[in-house]
């Protein structure tokens, strides 16, 4: 009961510094708290699939950049409004997860593994070659942020800094109880028992399939709202979105904080995103410094950040 | 071994440059295909000893988030160290040649090439079956417990195979420089490639990795042959299809 107290406290403190970041942050480090915002986003996704139903997804980029596309060809054709560019993202993101998930979770462990890399990097030679509509390598760009119904007479926009990172911000805390509360619902329980022994969940008489591929549908979703974020926050979508080192860096976001608990994801996402941005302006050699980051992580921390807290 | 390494490529990528480096100071070819799989070996048994080594109990995820780090080191080192340009280096005179065979010309280079492969190929093959070390790999692999118990010092087999298996791969790059170019990102595009030819093969499965990097080479050569734009969806969509009738793979068991 107070452990549980006092990650609402923590996640409450976490809040408010977040919150407040606009007021007295110097303009680059609001960048870099956007981004790692969309980033924790993306984590958390893939978390629900890693954590709660023990998917490791290494292709989790392809939905990340399928939302990112459509958010910014909505927006290219002078869709200007929040929720509809936000949701077209999901929606493209969850269409391609069902024929990927059908497929990639005929196969489990490192074979799930490769599919679904496989998979993301089809979609990513998509993004490449199929100029007429990703304009390939080049990728969109220009594309506007919406505008917020009601901001104007406010006196702000979304191509301020600070009110698109507050909008990060409530569309992340959304995502966060969302999760939180799907993860503790009987679907969630479900995973986690078709996780610990599919074949005693099937004999009990639950479809597992159609839960894995719910489940895995769910997180391509969220990730592709985190694409249409990120299509918003750079005002371009290019075929990197899709490449596997994405995918990469996503995992290793979610494994550094800690997975099956959505806050250490968070957290991992804002280490990794912190430290790619952050190095890369400060240091010269900060691949070297970020790969040294991970090969530490793996060897005095194997489960995460969130591992120093919980000794369970 | 049952590991999952994404530094792989990484050792392809050294083996090159080690050769751009031996050729440069030497101007021999042949020595550098001497010296580039032995340091590979050396680095690969380090890192086997150093990092490795404490991770096999936790699963293939550690793996993929140690070696995808390893990935950035060596990318990184190699770009301090030789700039972001792209390199080549010549095969060696005596390869320099053409020979017609059948109406069509080759290089004696490619050939080279062919002769090299088949031989390290029937080679891995004949002792992954026949040989001693081949059936201590596979016991190994099955039953890590139940080798250890039958006296077979499995830690020093892990770390000899995982030297062998990098020095191989600095082989290939010795091999693949005066074919291919030489640059830092060269790791990615060849670790990919690889991958996709050892699940489609099946995992575990020398003659898997055999067939299947046939097929995958065929397949590549002939996509960009036809169609140019789409070759590389082509190789992908070939290992999803072959794993959605086959999840483990052409060869593999399990």
């Amino acid at each position: 009961m107070t452990v549980g107290r006092g990650r609402t406290l923590l996640l409450l403190a976490l809040l408010v510094a977040l919150a407040s970041l606009p007021l007295w942050a110097p303009r680059f480090w609001i960048y870099i708290g956007t981004q790692a915002l969309i980033f924790a986003i993306f984590a958390m996704s893939l978390d629900l699939l890693l954590g709660y139903a023990g998917l490791a997804s290494f292709g989790h980029a392809a939905f990340y950049g399928v939302g990112a596309y459509a958010c910014g060809l909505l927006a290219l054709r002078h869709v200007d409004a929040l929720i509809p560019l936000l949701l077209i993202g999901a929606l493209a993101s969850a269409a391609v997860a069902v024929p990927i998930g059908a497929l990639s979770l005929r196969a489990t462990g490192i074979y799930f593994l490769m599919l679904t890399l496989a998979f993301a990097q089809i979609l990513w030679g998509l993004a490449v070659n199929w100029t007429s509509l990703t304009r390939g390598t080049d990728g969109l760009i220009g594309v506007p942020r919406p505008a917020l119904p009601g901001a104007g007479a406010l006196g702000f926009t979304l191509n301020e800094r600070g009110p698109f990172f507050i909008l990060c911000l409530a569309v992340a805390v959304l995502v966060f109880l969302l999760l939180e509360a799907l993860t503790r619902s009987p679907f969630g329980r479900t995973l986690e028992g078709i996780r610990e022994n599919e074949r005693r969940m099937r004999a009990l008489g639950f479809p597992t399939f159609r839960y894995r591929l719910a489940v895995f549908v769910v997180g391509g979703a969220i990730a592709g709202l985190a694409g249409s974020l990120a299509a918003m926050s750079n005002g371009f979508a290019t075929p990197d979105l899709l490449y596997w080192t994405v995918s990469g860096l996503v995992l290793v976001a979610v494994v550094v904080g800690g997975s099956r608990s959505l806050v250490g994801p968070v957290l991992g996402a804002f280490l990794v995103l912190i430290a790619q941005l952050g190095l890369s302006t400060f240091v010269d050699r900060w691949e070297l410094v970020l790969g040294a980051l991970f090969i530490a992580f793996v060897l005095f921390l194997p489960r995460g950040l969130v591992g120093l807290v919980r000794r369970a | 071994m049952d590991v999952l390494n994404l530094a792989h490529g990484s050792f392809y990528m050294i083996g090159a440059y080690t050769a751009y480096s031996v050729v440069l100071a030497t101007h021999s070819f042949w020595l550098a295909l001497l010296i580039a799989p032995l340091l590979l070996a050396l680095v690969g048994g380090l890192l086997e000893l150093v990092f490795f080594r404490r991770l096999y109990r936790h699963g293939h995820l550690a793996q993929v988030l140690l070696t995808f780090g390893f990935t950035l080191v060596f990318v990184d080192l190699i770009r301090s160290g030789y700039g972001p340009t792209t390199r080549s280096i010549a095969p060696p005179p005596s390869l320099g040649g053409a020979v017609h065979f059948l109406g069509a010309t080759f290089s004696s280079y490619s050939l080279f090439v062919l002769g090299v492969a088949v031989v390290v190929g029937a080679l891995l093959l004949a002792a992954w079956r026949r040989l001693r070390v081949g059936a201590v790999l596979r016991a190994g692999v099955a039953d890590k417990e139940m080798a250890g118990l039958l006296g077979i010092d499995l830690a020093r087999v892990f770390t000899l195979t995982f030297a062998f298996g990098a020095g191989l791969a600095g082989l290939a790059g010795v091999i693949a420089a005066p074919e291919f170019a030489i640059f830092p990102a060269m790791d990615a595009s060849v670790l990919i490639l690889a991958l996709v030819v050892v699940v489609l093969g099946g995992l575990g499965s020398i003659e898997g990795a055999i067939v299947g990097a046939a097929v995958i080479g065929l397949g590549y050569v002939i996509g960009t042959t036809l169609f140019p734009q789409v070759a590389l969806v082509l190789i992908f969509g070939l290992m999803a299809a072959v794993l959605v009738v086959r999840p483990t793979g052409l060869f593999g068991r399990r």
